[in-house]
């Protein structure tokens, strides 16, 4: 697949002399939907608003399907559209008004048929004379998407669409997402929501103290990084570990009633038949089994707890 | 050159001109008229000629530019302070404009409306007054030049302010004294031959009676240096925004 984003050594220093990012290089690849997850202050915001050019970056290079956001600034971003984190829109003007300005701005000829696609691929036609201060917080977030599409964007920045989002409301972006990957728009996420990623990006990325720390497969990501747990529900409680059991990975919970095994899936010998040949050696009975692999939640807590 | 986005900035700020009618035209030209009553017809029926000229005749030009001053700063740096305030900025730092772009739009809708708002003054003292304006295209061309630049200033104030108080302080506390005292409302020959001095350090002197020369040709100043003046002035307002874009100041980080 060919980058449509790439992004060489890029550093940021801002003036009080706080480094947001260190020397990021990143190639985000065309059609794709790209996680960007980290805690708060990673660095995501400033990424993004780095290769929008709202950032002046201290240092190294972006372009855009080849053009550079400085030189070539109107190529680069007329192809991209950026949502906000915040709710920022002029509550005074109507819905439709706000789409339109969007569009114009980025050098487009008026065309109502897009913006009443977009609207209602939105479910917000029914409102597009509006005021925006009439409408709940969830319209506005999804205006805000509207007009990030209003000029026909390749790619679009979503930073953090869903937060303070209803969860009904958060499926429907994510359908929303869908669809734009599928109509072949680059989608560039960031969020808190693990699961959003985990539901929606193709590639994942964490960013940590201004640093990518890791850029992977989302499926790999979770292969390489998980590790699965065997639990074993115990038919009586037990004080301790055995010390014939001490050389395996086990874990007895609180109450005494529950064995936890984790394991290496990549390695070719998970042992669990030796682990289930020693329990029952060691007279432990159970009374049911279960295997469980670690989310990408617990992976990205393991990673940002690495650093 | 994005002609797409000027006239979608333009027709925005516009937009905003016909949603607040009373505050962006009906409130200046009141006021303005207020000054007419009160100062052309009651004080200025006793008042001795300036110049040839009825004090209320000769008030005319000086009222039309403490308007014109006033909201050609104020519209200006509103339209550029609001999507700053408001976080909406985003989107302008993120499009495909440049500077002369967003400079266009901005300034051009701000000068429009105090344009508009001259207009309707004048239009307004034609009805209380008795008046001539003998060089009508020097009089649209003063006019124009000024809302222009007052308008390039409204703009680097709209940047400069990061709150509503200092979004305040210029237009206030400078342009309505350095208007007031710049022979909106006598002449400067009328003052001692010190303050004569001291005034001419004002640039408002300078427009003021430029302007006054188009409608009556009697002025406080050479025309020639009105003018040049006002060019200077202009000039000084395109360097501050051409820094302002080449350094992102109060816009990046």
């Amino acid at each position: 697949m060919s980058a449509i984003i790439s992004i060489k050594n890029l550093s940021k220093t801002y003036e009080g002399g706080f480094q947001a990012l260190k020397d990021i290089n990143l190639d985000i690849n065309k059609g794709e939907i790209i996680a960007l997850l980290g805690p708060n202050g990673a660095g995501k915001t400033t990424l993004i608003s780095s290769i929008c050019g709202i950032v002046t970056p201290t240092e190294g290079s972006i372009t855009i399907d080849g053009f550079d956001i400085e030189k070539d600034y109107r190529e680069a971003r007329a192809m991209i559209g950026l949502v906000p984190q915040e709710l920022t829109i002029e509550t005074f003007e109507t819905v439709n008004n706000v789409l339109e300005f969007s569009r114009g701005l980025f050098g487009k000829k008026k065309d109502p048929a897009h913006i009443e696609k977009v609207l209602k691929s939105l479910s917000l036609w029914d409102k597009k004379d509006d005021r925006l201060m009439t409408l709940s917080g969830g319209m506005k977030r999804r205006v805000l998407i509207g007009k990030a599409l209003a000029h026909e964007p390749e790619i679009l920045f979503l930073d953090e669409p869903t937060a303070g989002v209803d969860v009904e409301l958060r499926k429907e972006m994510w359908e929303t997402i869908r669809e734009l990957k599928e109509s072949g728009v680059t989608v560039i996420l960031t969020t808190h929501y693990i699961d959003e990623a985990e539901k929606m990006a193709d590639r994942i990325g964490v960013i940590n103290q201004g640093q990518i720390i890791l850029v992977d497969e989302k499926k790999a990501l979770i292969q390489k990084m998980g590790e699965k747990n065997l639990m074993l529900h115990l038919c009586e409680k037990l004080a301790e570990i055995p010390a014939s059991l001490s050389n395996y990975n086990l874990q007895l919970n609180d109450d005494g009633m529950q064995l936890r095994y984790s394991y290496d899936v990549q390695q070719e010998d998970t042992g669990i038949t030796g682990l289930l040949e020693g329990i029952e050696a060691a007279n432990i009975n159970y009374r049911d089994l279960e295997t469980k692999q670690s989310s990408l939640e617990e992976i990205f807590v393991k990673l940002v707890q690495k650093q | 050159m994005n002609y797409r986005a000027i006239e979608a900035i333009y027709k925005y700020e516009m937009a905003r001109t016909w949603r607040t009618l009373a505050q962006s035209i009906v409130s200046p030209v009141l006021s303005t008229s207020l000054y007419f009553v009160v100062f052309g017809s009651a004080i200025g029926s006793r008042m001795s000629d300036i110049d040839g000229i009825s004090y209320s005749a000769f008030l005319v030009p000086g009222l039309m530019m403490l308007s014109l001053l006033t909201q050609s700063v104020s519209n200006a740096s509103f339209g550029i302070y609001f999507p700053r305030f408001i976080g909406t900025i985003f989107e302008l730092l993120s499009a495909p404009v440049s500077t002369l772009e967003i400079v266009l739009g901005y300034v051009g809708a701000a000068a429009s409306k105090s344009l508009i708002v001259g207009c309707i003054i004048l239009l307004t003292a034609s009805f209380f007054v008795d008046m001539q304006i003998m060089h009508p295209f020097l009089m649209l061309f003063f006019l124009l030049l000024t809302a222009l630049t007052f308008s390039m200033l409204g703009f680097i104030i709209g940047i400069w302010a990061d709150n509503f108080e200092k979004l305040q302080v210029v237009p206030l506390l400078i342009i309505t004294p350095l208007t007031f005292l710049g022979g909106s409302f006598y002449s400067i020959n009328m003052l001692p031959e010190f303050w004569q001095t001291v005034t001419l350090f004002n640039p408002v002197v300078y427009l003021i009676s430029g302007f006054r020369w188009s409608f009556y040709e009697i002025s406080d100043v050479d025309l020639w240096v009105s003018l040049g003046m006002t060019g200077l002035f202009l000039l000084i307002c395109l360097v501050g925004i051409y820094w302002i874009f080449k350094t992102g100041y109060r816009l990046k980080n």
